[in-house]
């Protein structure tokens, strides 16, 4: 309620355009979720243009050369052109291709690790993006991963079996146990009304402490005669195999994501299921009086999209680091892949370009501060600028002078 | 001070939402703004308020023009408005609210909240409203919330004081006494417009009454006038709707509801102690204002209210108590009567939305994929035989205008095996042309041998389509008569009163 009703309300006739929304908060969702493909490119060109001037302003030789910018310009413009070049470059040379290698496997090194990254980061971002077409905000990908890293490492670690069955079974206990954690926020949605939200940012914290008594206990996870909440590394034939040979650290995992976005692609724009996620996430008044059981679709759709940012933690444990559970697994992606979500509009396709930019920005960071000296933060404000413009559409279009689009 | 409005008139877009409407209202004066929902009172409350800016027309205060941009303009001017929502903030205490917007300050920045209590207490003993000013808005009953906000706009020194619809959320006796303020308003000398489509209401207060159809003033009326002197009025006769229709060929009775009762989750009961017979190939059109628990009705026969008592049978089967998927797989058609909220999903494609209620099993669903080919064909099918005006089938619905959106639910409905058709308000915000298109469809429909249960609150649709008519008052019966009781009669009945013999 405000005090003076600024924005004009609906006139009562019916031609007047009315949008069948649960309140503010799902306009608002719909509005972050559905906005077009331009805005989140130029989305990225803003945020890496924005990027460039905190490089210039971070960099010491370009402070030096302002100093006595009238005098000589032409320095301050070397300096500029030297640290953005440099900055930019490197981020390449980190996440592309080396151009400074002696041979092509060492050049092409940086683009494997792209890719390993990407990996959960397009998991995950197909969990929170199966949830956000349903009309939920999954901010529980921590939690989920979490839970999927634990349950999937003690298989891993535990289950003494041939690789044919110990791996699967690994990958799939990890899957449940997030299904599982994620499920439960959709039933108590679906049950109580709970929103979500607060829901699994909680479950977050409970996920987080629970593996912490694991990895304390002996009994369950922690390494045993040690005092630090890890677990033993994972027995070998747990690991998720390489896929270009030991050289590269690339490994399976980055094809059960794509396997993932192919499979959620066809959920979402085939299936019978996904028609109703997306009928549930547009308009549940319409899909409740066509009969569809708004509560149970969005207790599945939790499910799935707890199993597939399950994935990114099974990715992590038996992938990445196969080092050893820790409560430090999720490594910040289960938050992420709502920033890929967002970027990728949700979209299956769009969530794949969206974690392999991401990828690169990861790969690429630690790059531009190894050979450059710019700080990593700087990648993550560039990150974060992203997710700041795709959120608002009205100023990316204003600054680009696009027309602005009506509403529906 | 004197209101007066000289020929306003808004459209959106194509529709005329006023149209040269002029009125007058004078100090001392409670002038009634009666008209069914969608006539265009609150458009025109809202051109008054500085909302909207009229297309045409002068807005007069004691005979001198003025304009107004915004809701601070009308309300420096001295016009006070009481929303049918109100404008509160309810964490806020009844002085915090009612210095909101222009807030005294003392030196320094601080609140002048003592003036504030002082106003509030002054104003609430001239008119005996017994208002702490230091309450919590949210902890007040809904009644005295309102006072607050008559206080609010009295604070600012209003002199016309409008009440949009200020009894829609107030209790009987809570109503009595809100008409009790409005008297006392009038007598200390305020200009008061006050909008409703309440019958009741208007007799017990007004001194005039000035009555908008369809965006038009079409009558003026003394409070002497007879309830259906009003009534008719309101609903007018202007538009004759025909169909062409054979007598109906009544089978057997196919719909049965006896003593159904619907509450909310409140307790409060909106349908209450309904009952009713339909017959195979008959149209039952339920007449009467918005609001007396028409939308209930339907909802319950559909499987969408949550607390039903009673019976609905259709064909000997009992359909209270079972999922909304059980009763329309039993064959129950439902046009809801907000296709935008209720029938059709925006973004969805016009193909996806024909699917909407059959998205389990055939024949567009195989194994848990969508069989595209046979859901395109269908659509295809259905866009040429109900005559949707689109690009396509894949055109979003909410491209399409209103009159092609209900085509597009009609022809999911009728497209199955229906053995009840259920339509709320089927041509509400639709063009004439596809009115009468879907009028010939429902009017099929019963010459096909399915019941119809049809609501609307166009007096002339129920006339045109029902074979029998029944008119629901306060969730009740007031009486089932047939379609060729006049009108006068009907308009009467919608007014809660029962005409000799018409039987319940």
């Amino acid at each position: 309620m405000t005090l003076t009703p600024q924005a004009s309300p609906a006139p009562e006739q019916e031609e007047a355009p009315r949008t069948p929304a649960d309140g503010q908060w799902h306009h608002v969702m719909r509005t972050v979720t559905s906005g077009n493909a331009l805005v989140g490119v130029l989305a990225v060109v803003l945020a890496v243009l924005v990027g460039s001037i905190l490089i210039l302003a971070t960099d010491a030789q370009v402070r030096e050369t302002a100093g006595f910018l009238t005098a000589r310009p032409g320095d301050f413009l070397a300096a500029s052109r030297d640290a953005i070049g440099g900055a930019y470059g490197a981020l390449f040379r980190g996440s592309i291709y080396n151009t400074r290698a002696a041979d092509f496997q060492t050049g092409i090194r940086p683009l494997t690790e792209t890719l390993k990254f990407a990996g959960p980061l397009i998991a995950a971002g197909l969990g929170v993006g199966l949830a956000f077409r349903t009309g939920m905000f999954n901010i529980g990908g921590r939690g989920q991963m979490l839970l999927a890293g634990g349950a999937a490492g003690w298989v891993g670690i535990n289950l003494d079996a041939p690789r044919l069955v110990q791996l699967p079974v690994a990958v799939l206990a990890g899957m449940l146990a997030a299904a599982l954690w994620a499920g439960l926020a959709g039933v108590l949605k679906a049950r109580t009304g709970a929103h979500e939200v607060i829901v699994t940012i909680m479950l977050n914290y409970v996920a987080f402490y629970l593996l912490f008594y694991a990895l304390s206990s002996q009994s369950i996870l922690q390494a045993p005669g040690t005092v630090n909440p890890k677990s033993l590394p994972m027995d070998q034939n747990a690991v998720l195999p390489k896929v270009l040979g030991d050289r590269f650290n690339l490994h399976a995992g980055f094809l059960l994501a794509l396997v993932a976005v192919a499979a959620v692609w066809w959920l979402l724009n085939r299936s019978a299921l996904g028609y109703r996620f997306r009928a549930v996430g547009e308009n549940p008044h319409a899909a409740r009086t066509a009969g569809i059981d708004v509560g149970r679709t969005y207790v599945v759709a939790m499910l799935i999209a707890g199993g597939l940012v399950g994935l990114a933690g099974v990715n992590q444990v038996l992938g990445t680091v196969p080092s050893g559970v820790s409560t430090d697994l999720d490594a910040g992606i289960g938050f992420d892949a709502i920033t890929v979500a967002l970027l990728g509009r949700s979209n299956p396709l769009g969530i794949l370009g969206a974690g392999l930019l991401f990828g690169a920005f990861k790969a690429g960071g630690f790059a531009m501060q190894a050979s450059e000296g710019i700080p990593v933060d700087i990648v993550l404000v560039i990150q974060s600028l992203i997710v700041l413009f795709i959120a608002a559409p009205p100023l990316v279009r204003a600054l680009f002078r696009l027309p602005t689009q009506e509403a529906k | 001070m004197q209101l007066a409005l000289r020929d306003i008139t808004k459209r959106f877009g194509a529709l005329v939402a006023n149209d040269h409407i002029s009125l007058t209202v004078e100090p001392g004066e409670i002038h009634c703004l009666l008209g069914e929902n969608g006539a265009g009172k609150s458009t025109l409350m809202n051109v008054l308020y500085g909302l909207y800016q009229a297309d045409e027309g002068q807005i007069l205060l004691d005979g001198e023009p003025r304009h107004f941009s915004g809701p601070g303009d009308a309300m420096a001017a001295g016009i006070g408005m009481v929303h049918q929502h109100f404008m509160l903030i309810p964490v806020f205490t009844v002085a915090e609210n009612v210095m909101l917007g222009h807030e005294a300050t003392r030196l320094g920045g601080t609140l002048d909240l003592d003036a504030a209590r002082a106003r509030v207490r002054e104003i609430s003993d001239r008119f005996g409203f017994h208002l702490d000013p230091d309450a919590r808005v949210e902890d007040l009953p809904v009644g005295v919330q309102q006072r607050v906000e008559i206080v609010k706009a009295l604070s600012r020194d209003a002199e016309v004081l409008v009440f949009d619809e200020p009894t829609a959320v107030l209790t009987p006796q809570e109503t009595d006494e809100l008409m009790a303020i409005m008297r006392q308003l009038r007598d200390a000398g305020t200009a008061i417009v006050f909008i409703t489509h309440k019958l009741r209401e208007v007799r017990e207060v007004a001194d005039r009454i000035t009555v908008i159809r369809l965006g038009k003033v079409v009558g003026e009326a003394e409070p002497t006038a007879s309830n259906a002197e009003l009534a008719a009025l309101m609903v007018g006769r202007a538009v004759e709707l025909t169909v062409a229709k054979q007598p109906a060929r009544t089978g057997d009775d196919a719909l049965v509801v006896s003593g159904l009762t619907v509450t909310d989750a409140g307790g409060q009961v909106h349908l209450d102690d309904v009952d009713f017979t339909i017959r195979a190939g008959e149209v039952l059109a339920v007449a009467g204002v918005q609001g007396n628990g028409q939308t209930e009705l339907t909802e319950a026969l559909v499987g969408l209210q949550q607390h039903v008592r009673g019976s609905i049978r259709l064909d000997g089967h009992e359909l209270v108590g079972r999922s909304v998927r059980d009763v329309l797989d039993s064959g129950v058609g439902f046009i809801p009567e907000d296709r935008q909220i209720d029938g059709l999903v925006g973004a969805f494609s016009i193909a996806e939305n024909l699917m909407l209620d059959r998205s389990t099993d055939a024949p567009f669903v195989r194994r848990g994929a969508v069989q595209r080919d046979a859901l395109e064909a269908f659509a295809r099918d259905r866009l040429t035989e109900y005559d949707v005006r689109a690009p396509g089938i894949h055109t979003p619905v909410a491209n399409l205008s209103g009159g092609n959106q209900q085509k597009v639910v009609v022809a999911r409905e009728l497209s199955r095996d229906l053995r009840l058709l259920v339509a709320a308000q089927p041509t509400r915000g639709v063009d004439v042309g596809s009115i009468e298109f879907i009028h010939k469809q429902l009017i099929a429909t019963r010459d096909a041998g399915i019941p119809v249960l049809v609501v609307s609150t166009e007096l002339d649709e129920v006339v045109a389509l029902a074979d029998r008519i029944m008119v629901l008052y306060r969730g009740r019966v007031v009486g089932i008569v047939p379609a060729d009781t006049p009108r006068d009669v009907l308009g009467l009945m919608m007014t809660g009163e029962r005409p000799s013999g018409v039987s319940a």
